[in-house]
């Protein structure tokens, strides 16, 4: 009876020990099973239709063209692969300037036979209609199965996810601006970061060192949001009046703000590498006539090498997933950034700003959540790559 | 003896620019305290926590998200803490070097480095839409007791670890089973360090802002919640709202401090409570 029920309070332990895994695997699902419902999403606005001539040559369009040609961008077929004749971009407001009110009707009940006569005899037509205009035997070119690739997604330069008649999702600006703002923090945070693990490490008194581990738990301890606050109302204003931008919101108050935030981990990660150099190793350099100094850089650096690069990774980690902090201080202007000084988009930040606005199951909404899947890619990356680092040291 | 001179002088640049550098940092974090505590501290009256927030959060209080933040800290700590212990006492007592215990291990370390604006998507998708449970203070709770699970789970595993095995040994040697020992034996001495972690747990799951957004936090909500399927405000989420998008952004920033004090005075009571139970612990343990 007694073995019994331990063995069920064993399986009780078991089953709250797979919860972590558990998550991770229902993350991957409702992730990946969201973000692929992008690729099933129509190029076109849910509810309409492009209808071409039926003479022409080219049936299909991606959302980046469709962009442009309603842009005015692109103006001829033969940029898209047709023929060399210019487009007429039509829309259902323009109907009017073909038509007048009575030959459409007083309830619009001829708009679907005029919609297709007039695609029948214009040549360099696109139409943009409703669906429920369009009539039963159309007289053209319907483009409603197309669906955005993942060329669309992985290779798009825009990120308009509200434009219309064909959202944009493209995730180069976002991927960029992550990247350009982690870069940033994690230049400005090495050098501290290592320098206060050396120091603590190696430098400090043991009273000095109590003094001061805590003050860096308490650094990772203050709420991203509060950061961001604090990078709203001083580092932005700063960086604005130094270096005289219109905008203060930039890449560059994202690398600040992220910086700091990636210090406690880069300094207790280094400093624990530090630590873990065997005694031995230290005294037997110091007895070489080895300055403490040098004994630092020739024996402990080295040898704590893979730690060092742990805390390098996981400090660039995280500042890839922080959200608030960013969303507060870089502008998020969904844009190709070409400097640190100008505003920037990441992609926590686009989940953070946007989800709440993307109606569920909307293409945009599935867009969200492949920004998501990739986040958790690269974090898993990191991850597993930290993992690798430090079985690696084990090894040798 | 030159030579001897050269290295003597490096090894002063050196080691003084990394004591500059650490005190640079400290003096970060002194900054940041200092700013919002000194901005902050003028708005905090007892109108400030115990009113609801008025003319376009303008004026008034922030009790409502008081309230909101110390219930999703009560039901993130009910799912978390439970769960989280369980799981560490599996990993260190009864998988202690198998493969089960080394697969969970890397998944809690992964866990732990998910973002939290992906545990926001997560607890969208999961409790508000597919279990319906509604922008509630359920699904935050439960989105903020999953982000903080690997954090309660290393705690707990850490501080079994600390215990040395001769009491194992000599519990079982008695004639204990392993469950006896664990229950009365490890976990009653374990028992400080956990409730450290705890605390540190409870600091971290305040601030998140990213989780909450999309699983339960109101823009704004004048009323309590009344069962658990309510929205509720939250201190990090108001303090974004009003500070970003706010009606006027200007006219809140006194509301903002206050805010942000708020948050900064919970995080420090946090820590130092922490350490104090750490040292009064430990001296208990020493004088035994």
């Amino acid at each position: 009876m007694k073995r019994f029920f331990e063995k069920i309070v064993e399986g009780l332990l078991l089953i709250s020990g797979s919860i972590t895994s558990l998550t991770i695997l229902l993350i991957i699902i409702f992730l990946f099973k969201e973000a692929s419902g992008l690729f099933k999403t129509p190029v076109v606005e849910e509810g309409y239709v492009l209808a071409f001539n039926k003479e022409n040559p080219v049936k299909h369009l991606n959302s980046y063209q469709i962009k442009q040609i309603f842009d005015s961008e692109i103006t001829n077929w033969n940029e898209v692969g047709g023929n060399d004749m210019p487009i007429e971009v039509v829309r259902l407001s323009d109907l009017t300037n073909y038509y007048t009110e009575e030959e459409l009707g007083a309830e619009f009940e001829h708009i679907p036979a005029k919609a297709s006569e007039l695609t029948a005899k214009t040549p360099g037509i696109v139409l943009f209609l409703p669906k429920q205009y369009v009539a039963e035997k159309f007289d053209g070119t319907l483009l409603d199965h197309e669906t955005i690739r993942p060329g669309d997604f992985f290779g798009g330069k825009e990120w308009y996810p509200t434009s219309t008649p064909s959202a944009q999702f493209g995730l180069l600006p976002l991927i960029l601006g992550t990247f350009w703002v982690s870069l940033g923090a994690i230049l400005l945070a090495l050098p501290f970061g290592l320098a206060v693990a050396v120091y603590l490490a190696e430098i400090a008194t043991m009273r000095v060192r109590n003094v001061l581990k805590p003050l860096i738990e308490l650094l990772a301890g203050i709420p991203s949001v509060v950061y961001g606050f604090f990078g709203l109302v001083i580092i932005v204003p700063f960086l604005q009046e130094f270096f005289g931008l219109a905008v203060g919101e930039t890449a560059l108050a994202g690398s600040i703000i992220l910086g700091i935030m990636a210090l406690p981990t880069i300094i207790t990660v280094a400093e624990d590498a530090m630590r873990t150099v065997p005694r031995s190793m230290k005294e037997a350099s110091l007895a070489l006539g080895a300055t403490h100094w040098q004994t630092v850089y020739k024996v402990i650096i080295p040898y704590a090498k893979s730690g060092i690069m742990s805390a390098a990774v996981l400090g660039i980690g995280r500042a890839i997933g922080e959200t608030m902090a960013v969303l507060m201080v870089t502008g998020n202007a969904a844009v190709i950034p070409h400097t640190l000084l100008e505003p920037v988009r990441t992609i926590p930040a686009t989940i953070a700003a946007e989800l709440g606005e993307a109606p569920v199951g909307s293409g945009h909404y599935q867009a969200l959540f492949a920004l998501g899947a990739i986040l958790f890619l690269i974090t898993m990356i990191i991850s597993i790559s930290v993992e690798f680092i430090s079985k690696k040291k084990y090894a040798k | 003896m030159q030579n001897n001179q050269k290295k003597r002088i490096s090894q002063a640049i050196a080691f003084t620019l990394f004591k500059l550098m650490s005190y640079a940092v400290v003096a970060i974090l002194i900054l940041i305290l200092g700013f919002i505590i000194s901005k902050g501290i003028g708005v905090i009256s007892w109108e400030f926590i115990s009113t609801q927030p008025e003319e376009g959060m303008t004026q008034g209080g922030i009790y409502p998200a008081i309230v909101g933040t110390f219930y999703l800290i009560l039901g993130s700590s009910l799912f978390s803490f439970p769960i989280g212990i369980m799981s560490g006492i599996y990993m260190n007592e009864y998988a202690a070097n198998n493969r089960v215990a080394t697969f969970i291990r890397i998944m809690t370390n992964n866990l732990s480095g998910v973002p939290s604006v992906v545990f926001g998507l997560f607890g969208m998708a999961l409790f508000v839409n597919t279990m319906n449970f509604g922008d509630s203070i359920l699904a935050g709770s439960l989105t903020l007791g999953l982000l903080s699970l690997p954090l309660v789970i290393r705690t707990t595993e850490e501080s079994l670890k600390a215990i040395d095995n001769t009491f194992r040994e000599a519990s079982l040697a008695l004639g204990a089973t392993k469950l006896q020992t664990i229950q009365k034996v490890i976990l009653p001495m374990a028992f400080p360090n956990i409730i450290t972690g705890l605390i540190l747990s409870i600091g971290r799951v305040s601030g998140e802002t990213a989780p909450i957004l999309f699983t339960v936090a109101a823009y704004f909500l004048p009323q309590l919640p009344t069962s658990i399927f309510d929205q509720v405000m939250a201190l990090p989420y108001h303090l974004y709202v009003i500070s970003t998008s706010g009606t006027d952004i200007e006219a809140s920033r006194g509301m903002a401090y206050g805010t942000a004090f708020v948050l900064i005075a919970i995080i420090l009571m946090v820590n130092i409570l922490a350490s104090v139970l750490r040292s009064y612990f430990s001296k208990k343990v020493k004088m035994n």
